[in-house]
């Protein structure tokens, strides 16, 4: 589906005339990402990251392939056969920076990417299937990182292994045998790693083939926009070439300068010291954490400390971690505003960006912390807060708030003036934006 | 429906992890946790005073230094510590040219074959081999050094926090137990075979002042006096050596990539600026015309 008003695809000589008869790749480029895809005009920076992301993926696939031809998944070498890749393959230790740092700016981005969605409710119809296979993305995301990280077979790759695998060790009655299934054994050891392995080749694949399936879903209804109104006609639009190829390339131009900064500068500035270390399973390390990016989550795992009636803490510290994604599922669905855009949402605004955003920058601190007294009880604080958030004050506000005046059309919120918003009433306060 | 649902749900858990927060603060507050010793006279390392010679977006390896560290280690640390990720071969990264690395790895002697028996025997190394353990096995480490493994230090500066500045502290950290930690944490004193060092985490290590200064061979002609912080420096920027040899290859390459890339993003910068100046302002109609 497009806009009416969307350039259409002419092939021009024989080779694009012959190719567009028997295999229609360049018109679907076309339409995709090319002229032929009409996007609001009003798209500020951060509708950058959806590209930035995709780019990230092919890196960490790109550079994942080559360690791959070095590393070997076999506990008694794997160590090593990273520390060859440092020290012995030429530029090695380029394509592992980049690939270790990678997964970093992966997840940077992708967190942009979604707290984009989440202020301006990108989530919301007609774009409810995006917003479910971006959190589909995001899970295999962690799934693909976290066994990612165990492959060094460091210190805290082996011990990272074994706390989240005992997480499913919580579960009553079938737990430890699914714990044990997951691992071939019953620590983590080489069928783990193997299969770890194995599933960390396989699973950039498969984010691959689903965001194939979320850009299409954002090419049925088009891209969102920061005023939230509908595309109502050509003028509100640009044809995305060259418009947002020109400015996804500056923006990646950006990343890449701060990514690279990183790579050659501060390599190891995001990863633990303790993964220098071989993996011992004879020496618990003083602080188990997982990489910066599972923080908040981890935070909220360790802020179920009492049993809750029968239900035991370390069982109730998982499901609310499990949970803590998951709500994101529900979104659509709990936030009813006919709103959009934050910034026409007063009080929404407030609780995300002095509610949401603060509780999750003190889970990340509390989550990569040494345990203590205080990272305990800020967590459990800030766990309510996450909780309370999305599952109670998203649904009441939606309902209570008066929403500040919107303009007419996306045209109207760039030029200030649209002449054919004289045609109909002038909305004082918001409506639905229904186009 | 999934409001109603929602709602329950996230009442459930914030219930649930406020009892947590009540249960925890109703403990911190009728048995605070004691201060340990660690928490009150651990220090955190700051290095020698000027920083290490590679340090810098632009520095290089000192290969003067990193040869007396190299002295040290063989001299000094060898003796307990191994350097299993690194081979004879990489001295020739440090400046010593083929014939000094070839004299270097005859001086060591590593496991090897009996060519006439077959056996397991020791030879003289060559540049392709890898520096020899000390201990045969975890085992017979423990058992000549108190019960504590001297660790590998081939990556020993990357597997520290704050690794570099760490492990000089450690070596120049030794010094008498504080009286008053004695006196306050009784079970925190340094026992038999062991000696105090704040640097560490434990703040008693079992591996004894290494560097004493003085009766540990000198550094030659033209060298700095062999001071236990000149030493100290040295030994340390030698494996900071190991623990990253790319490391000022690594910088260069980088700042290839960032000029390159700081120029990129400017031409691309002007050109999105070009290219939008088109869908500015103007006729709104015209806004998306067929222009390429």
């Amino acid at each position: 589906m497009s806009f009416p008003w969307a350039q259409q695809y002419e092939p021009k000589n024989g080779l694009t005339k012959f190719l567009d008869e028997k295999l229609p790749l360049p018109r679907l480029v076309y339409n995709a990402v090319g002229a032929g895809y009409p996007v609001p005009r009003n798209l500020s920076y951060f509708w950058n990251f959806g590209v930035l992301a995709g780019f990230c993926l092919v890196l960490q696939i790109v550079t994942g392939v080559v360690l791959a031809m070095h590393y070997a998944p076999n506990t008694l070498v794997a160590f090593d056969s990273t520390e060859h890749i440092m020290r012995n393959v030429n530029w090695g230790w380029l394509m592992r920076y980049a690939h270790a740092n990678g997964a970093s700016a992966f997840f940077v981005v992708v967190y942009i990417h979604i707290f984009r969605g989440l202020y301006y409710s990108s989530y919301k119809a007609p774009r409810e299937m995006i917003w479910l296979l971006g959190v589909v993305i995001f899970l295999l995301m962690m799934a693909t990182a976290f066994m990612g990280y165990v492959l060094p077979w460091g210190q805290m790759s082996y011990w990272g292994a074994k706390v989240i695998t005992g997480l499913f060790g919580a579960i009553p009655l079938v737990g430890e045998g699914i714990q044990n299934w997951l691992l071939g054994g019953f620590a983590p050891d080489n069928a783990a790693l193997n299969r770890f392995f194995s599933l960390h080749f396989l699973l950039p694949f498969v984010i691959a083939g689903v965001v194939i399936l979320h850009i299409w879903a954002l090419h049925i209804p088009g891209s969102s926009n920061p005023t939230g109104v509908e595309v109502k006609k050509e003028s509100d639009t640009l044809p995305f070439h060259p418009y947002y190829t020109a400015k996804d390339g500056f923006g990646l131009g950006v990343f890449l300068i701060i990514y690279f900064a990183f790579v050659f500068f501060m390599p190891n500035a995001l990863g633990h010291p303790d993964n220098y270390i071989p993996a011992n399973p004879l020496s618990t390390p003083a602080n188990i954490v997982p990489e910066w990016y599972f923080w908040p989550f981890y935070a909220i795992l360790r802020a179920f400390t009492a049993d809750f009636f029968f239900v035991p803490a370390k069982l109730m510290g998982v499901l609310a971690m499990f949970a803590s994604i998951l709500v994101w599922f529900f979104l659509p669905w709990l936030d009813k505003s006919p709103v959009r855009s934050g910034h026409y949402r007063p009080l929404f605004r407030k609780f995300f960006w002095f509610g949401l955003i603060p509780a999750i920058v003190v889970l990340g601190y509390c989550g990569g912390a040494h345990l203590s007294t205080t990272t305990i009880l800020l967590s459990q604080i800030f766990t309510a807060y996450y909780f309370l958030h999305f599952l109670v004050i998203l649904p009441i506000i939606s309902l209570i708030e008066r929403p500040e005046p919107m303009p007419y059309s996306i045209t109207e919120a760039v030029l200030g003036h649209d002449p054919d918003s004289k045609l109909g009433p002038k909305p004082t306060t918001a409506s639905p934006a229904k186009a | 429906m999934i409001r109603i649902f929602g709602i329950l749900t996230g009442l459930l858990f914030t219930v649930a992890v406020l009892w947590s927060f009540i249960v925890d603060t109703g403990a911190a507050i009728s048995e605070p946790a004691p201060e340990t010793a660690e928490e009150k006279y651990h220090l955190y390392p700051k290095g020698p005073e000027g920083g290490f010679a590679h340090e810098g977006l632009f520095a290089k390896w000192d290969t003067a230094q990193l040869q007396r560290g190299y002295q040290v280690y063989k001299e000094v640390c060898s003796a307990c510590h191994s350097l299993r990720l690194v081979a004879f071969r990489n001295l020739g990264e440090i400046g010593y040219d083929e014939g000094q690395v070839k004299a270097e790895a005859a001086s060591w002697q590593v496991p090897g074959v009996d060519p006439n028996t077959g056996e397991a025997t020791m030879v003289e190394g060559s540049p392709t081999d890898y520096f020899p353990k000390p201990y045969a096995n975890d085992i017979a480490a423990r058992a000549a050094n108190n019960n504590a493994i001297p660790p590998d230090l081939s990556l020993i500066t990357k597997a520290r926090h704050d690794g570099t500045n760490y492990v000089y502290d450690l070596l120049t950290g030794y010094r008498e137990q504080p009286a008053e930690l004695v006196e306050e944490f009784p079970e925190a004193k340094t026992a038999e075979g062991q000696y105090y060092n704040p640097f560490f985490h434990s703040l008693n290590i079992s591996m004894a002042p290494p560097l004493t200064g003085t009766g540990q061979g000198t550094y030659g002609e033209g060298n700095p006096e062999p001071t236990i912080e000149q030493m100290a420096e040295d030994v340390t920027a030698f494996p900071a050596w190991t623990a990253e040899p790319a490391l000022v290859k690594r910088r260069q390459a980088g700042w290839a990539f960032l000029l390159f890339l700081v120029f990129a993003t400017v031409l691309a910068y002007f050109s999105k600026k070009q290219v939008w100046a088109r869908a500015k302002g103007g006729d709104v109609g015209e806004a998306s015309v067929k222009e390429d």
